[in-house]
């Protein structure tokens, strides 16, 4: 039996990993591959809590949240591709149209 | 029955007028107008069998209701309901004024047939002339003062109608604006003397009137005050002194219009006016002898202008005012039923002199000068021959209508001891007989003197023309017999006839007297005609050039019409002009200061309100506005469009508000 606290170390070491590389990279792909990081490294924690407690309701909201995450990534990725065909670039720095 | 007698022609100028003047022919015109002026005169001459026979002298027709019956407090203090109709009154002073009226009129329709031929607007020409006379039907047959306005504006009206018949040409259209406003003088004071008896009396009704006045319901100053009023619209309808000015310049309008309206009828409206309301004049007493004394000077006044003139057209015209001042001095002497007389028989010869003058003109191709007729006996004989007559009917001489009607109210008038209104109405009947005969002899008798294209194409005028000619020319001669005195064997027959409507004058006056009086007239005359004869036709005007040469100021003020024109023009028209100057300035000033004092104000308040607005009301809107602008600038320093920029503040965000809610819960 995996104790409860490695299981919650892992989840937030990858939702930690994650973030970082949202907020400190700035190729786009890679932050779309960090913003995976994050929803897995909260997957794992309801999984990991969802077992401790005998139910299967954590696995079951993890199957919907990587599902949303897929569509997520399929939208995600098309967008950098559209942004890509106009701009010739993943830098995420060149995309500050909302900037006041 | 009567009622009809005015319909035709309404009928005849509506149909003319609205349909006539686009769709019918000439003849279709003709027939419409002549017709009407046919039927009316039938219509006349039938009311005139009924009331010969009828036990009744007077007749009214009623027709509605006009104005209803209001209580009024008239002058006396007492309470009067004063109410008229649209009613007409059908007595012998009505019966001769229709038949005069639509027998002359019908007369000079069938003569304008022929006159007017060549004319361009034939159907507005004849529509007129059946207004006109429905017009003055309306206001000979008015039972009311109320009613004989409406005849006495819509004569006014037709009459300037047909005077500016030819308005393209400047001196017509002036001619009637003249005549229509020298008219309205008179009008008003008519107005204001119907107004007067209406208040004073509480009725404007004829029979009312005359029931009042006899029974001493009025006061004398107010009856001679109403009479006045009532004479000076009078003197504006019938020309004579002061308002006489427009009927010589009447004379533009074409010669059938002189002949009907500036001759034979409307002209005499005044007359007629005056003998309807003769209770009043006589009752006044100073009214009457007012009335007298403009007749008389009138009448030589007119005719001194008469002698000088030299438009065929104008001697008659000033003729026109001469005689009519003498049936006003039958009428201001009392012998009013001998005014009426001479208003019929002027109505024959006068409408003959005017049409035969007419003809004379058709026949010259237009002249109308009579410096250049002349030696026209032999080549007009039918037109010379009529127009002696009228001459001769208009003199006086013994025999024709002019000699019984002017003698009848010579005699009257020496007979009501006034003898200066004799002595002039005798000078007037002196100077008639001279300046037509001076007429005459010019453009009858002597040398050709037009040119020899108008000699070529003289001929006389067509039937149309003189057949009307011919039968006033018979009544001109016949037209006396009706009042025949009794010194001649007749029995005065037209007075007694009259006197329902005008009472009989008593004629205090011997046969001798009487006799002695035609001697003197007819005298006066003929010397007056011989010497016409000795100076234009003997001795070919040389004396009358002579005279005029000499005395050149007597000659060119009489000429010059004793520049009463002139006179009028500066003191009236100027007096009025000058008075509008004056309403000018003070509009300008004054007014003009007011509405410009007020826009100088609301200028300036405006112009604070700006100030007020700019300062105060954009100032808060725009500080509002600026206060958002200097927050939004810090504000927008946030908005850095860096993803990770609000990734990283959404962490940041949970995490406190997780911690404060650790530390909260």
């Amino acid at each position: 039996m995996i104790p409860i606290e490695a299981i919650v170390v892992l989840g937030l070491l990858l939702f930690a990993v994650g973030f970082v590389g949202v907020v400190v990279r700035k190729n786009l792909v890679v932050m779309l591959m960090s913003l995976e990081l994050l929803l897995n490294g909260a997957n794992i924690l309801l999984v990991g809590f969802g077992r401790r407690l005998g139910s299967p309701r954590g696995s079951i909201f993890a199957l919907f949240v990587i599902i949303m995450a897929v569509s997520e990534a399929a939208v995600g990725f098309a967008l950098v591709l559209a942004y890509f065909r106009r701009t010739k670039s993943y830098d995420a720095d060149a995309l500050d149209d909302l900037k006041g | 029955m009567f009622a009809l007698i005015p319909l035709f022609p309404l009928i005849g100028a509506v149909v003319n007028g609205l349909v006539g003047i686009r769709w019918f022919s000439r003849r279709a015109v003709g027939a419409t107008a002549v017709g009407a002026a046919g039927l009316s005169f039938a219509a006349a001459v039938a009311a005139f069998a009924g009331l010969v026979r009828a036990a009744d002298p007077v007749a009214v027709k009623t027709l509605f209701t006009w104005v209803p019956a209001s209580l009024v407090r008239t002058a006396s203090g007492s309470l009067a309901s004063l109410r008229f109709d649209m009613a007409f009154r059908y007595d012998s002073l009505a019966a001769v004024m229709t038949l005069v009226v639509t027998g002359v009129g019908l007369l000079i329709h069938i003569y304008s047939l022929g006159y007017m031929a060549h004319d361009r607007s034939y159907a507005r020409f004849f529509a007129f002339m059946n207004l006109f006379t429905f017009a003055m039907l309306i206001l000979v047959l008015g039972a009311n003062l109320g009613v004989m306005f409406i005849g006495w504006e819509g004569v006014g009206l037709s009459s300037y109608l047909l005077i500016g018949f030819w308005f393209s040409k400047d001196s017509a259209a002036s001619a009637g604006k003249k005549a229509f406003i020298t008219n309205r003088v008179g009008d008003l004071g008519f107005l204001l003397g119907t107004g007067l008896l209406a208040y004073a009396l509480g009725t404007i009704d004829i029979t009312g009137i005359a029931a009042g006045v006899e029974g001493g319901a009025l006061a004398r100053g107010t009856a001679t005050a109403a009479a006045l009023l009532l004479f000076l619209g009078a003197t504006g309808k019938s020309a004579q002194i002061p308002l006489y000015t427009w009927l010589p310049d009447a004379m533009e309008g074409p010669t059938p219009v002189s002949a009907l309206i500036h001759a034979a009828t409307m002209v005499t409206a005044g007359v007629y006016m005056v003998a309807r309301l003769h209770v009043l004049f006589t009752f006044s007493g100073t009214a009457l002898t007012v009335v007298a004394l403009t007749g008389a000077f009138t009448a030589v006044y007119a005719a001194t202008m008469g002698v000088v003139q030299t438009d065929i057209k104008r001697v008659l015209a000033y003729s026109t005012i001469s005689q009519i001042g003498t049936m006003f001095i039958g009428l201001g002497v009392g012998a009013y039923a001998a005014g009426i007389f001479h208003l019929m028989t002027h109505a024959f010869f006068k409408s003959l002199l005017f049409l035969a003058a007419g003809s004379v003109i058709h026949a010259l191709s237009g002249e109308q000068d009579l410096r250049k007729m002349g030696g026209l006996r032999s080549r007009i004989p039918r037109t010379y021959r009529v127009f002696l007559v009228g001459a001769l009917a208009i003199s006086g001489i013994p025999g024709l209508s002019g000699f019984f009607s002017k003698d009848e109210i010579l005699a009257s008038a020496f007979a009501s001891g006034n003898y200066l209104v004799w002595a002039l109405g005798l000078a007037g009947a002196a100077l008639t007989a001279f300046y037509t005969f001076r007429l005459i002899f010019l453009a009858f008798h002597g040398d050709e003197r037009f040119d020899a294209e108008t000699g070529r194409r003289l001929r006389e005028s067509p039937r149309a023309m003189l057949v009307p000619l011919e039968i006033l020319a018979a009544l001109a001669i016949a037209g006396g017999y009706p009042g025949l005195p009794r010194l001649f064997g007749g029995g005065a027959w037209f007075r007694r006839f009259l006197e329902p409507s005008t009472g009989a004058p008593e004629l205090h006056i011997g046969a001798g007297t009487e006799i002695l009086l035609m001697l003197v007239s007819v005298a006066a005359a003929a010397a007056a005609i011989f010497g016409a004869h000795a100076i234009y036709v003997t001795h070919r005007g040389g004396p009358a050039r002579r005279f005029a040469e000499k005395h050149r100021t007597l000659y060119r003020t009489v000429f010059r019409k004793y520049y009463v024109d002139e006179f009028y023009d500066r003191v009236i028209v100027g007096g009025i002009f000058a008075l509008g100057r004056i309403a000018d300035l003070f509009d300008r000033r004054v007014i003009d200061g007011l509405v410009d004092g007020a826009a100088g104000l609301t200028k300036r308040i405006s112009r604070w309100a700006i100030r007020f607005d700019e300062g105060a009301v954009d100032g808060a809107v725009n500080g509002v506005g600026r206060i958002h602008l200097s927050a939004s600038a810090l504000l927008r320093r946030l908005q850095t469009g860096r993803i990770y920029n609000y990734a990283l503040a959404v962490v940041v965000g949970v995490i406190v508000v997780i911690t404060l809610a650790v530390v909260v819960l």
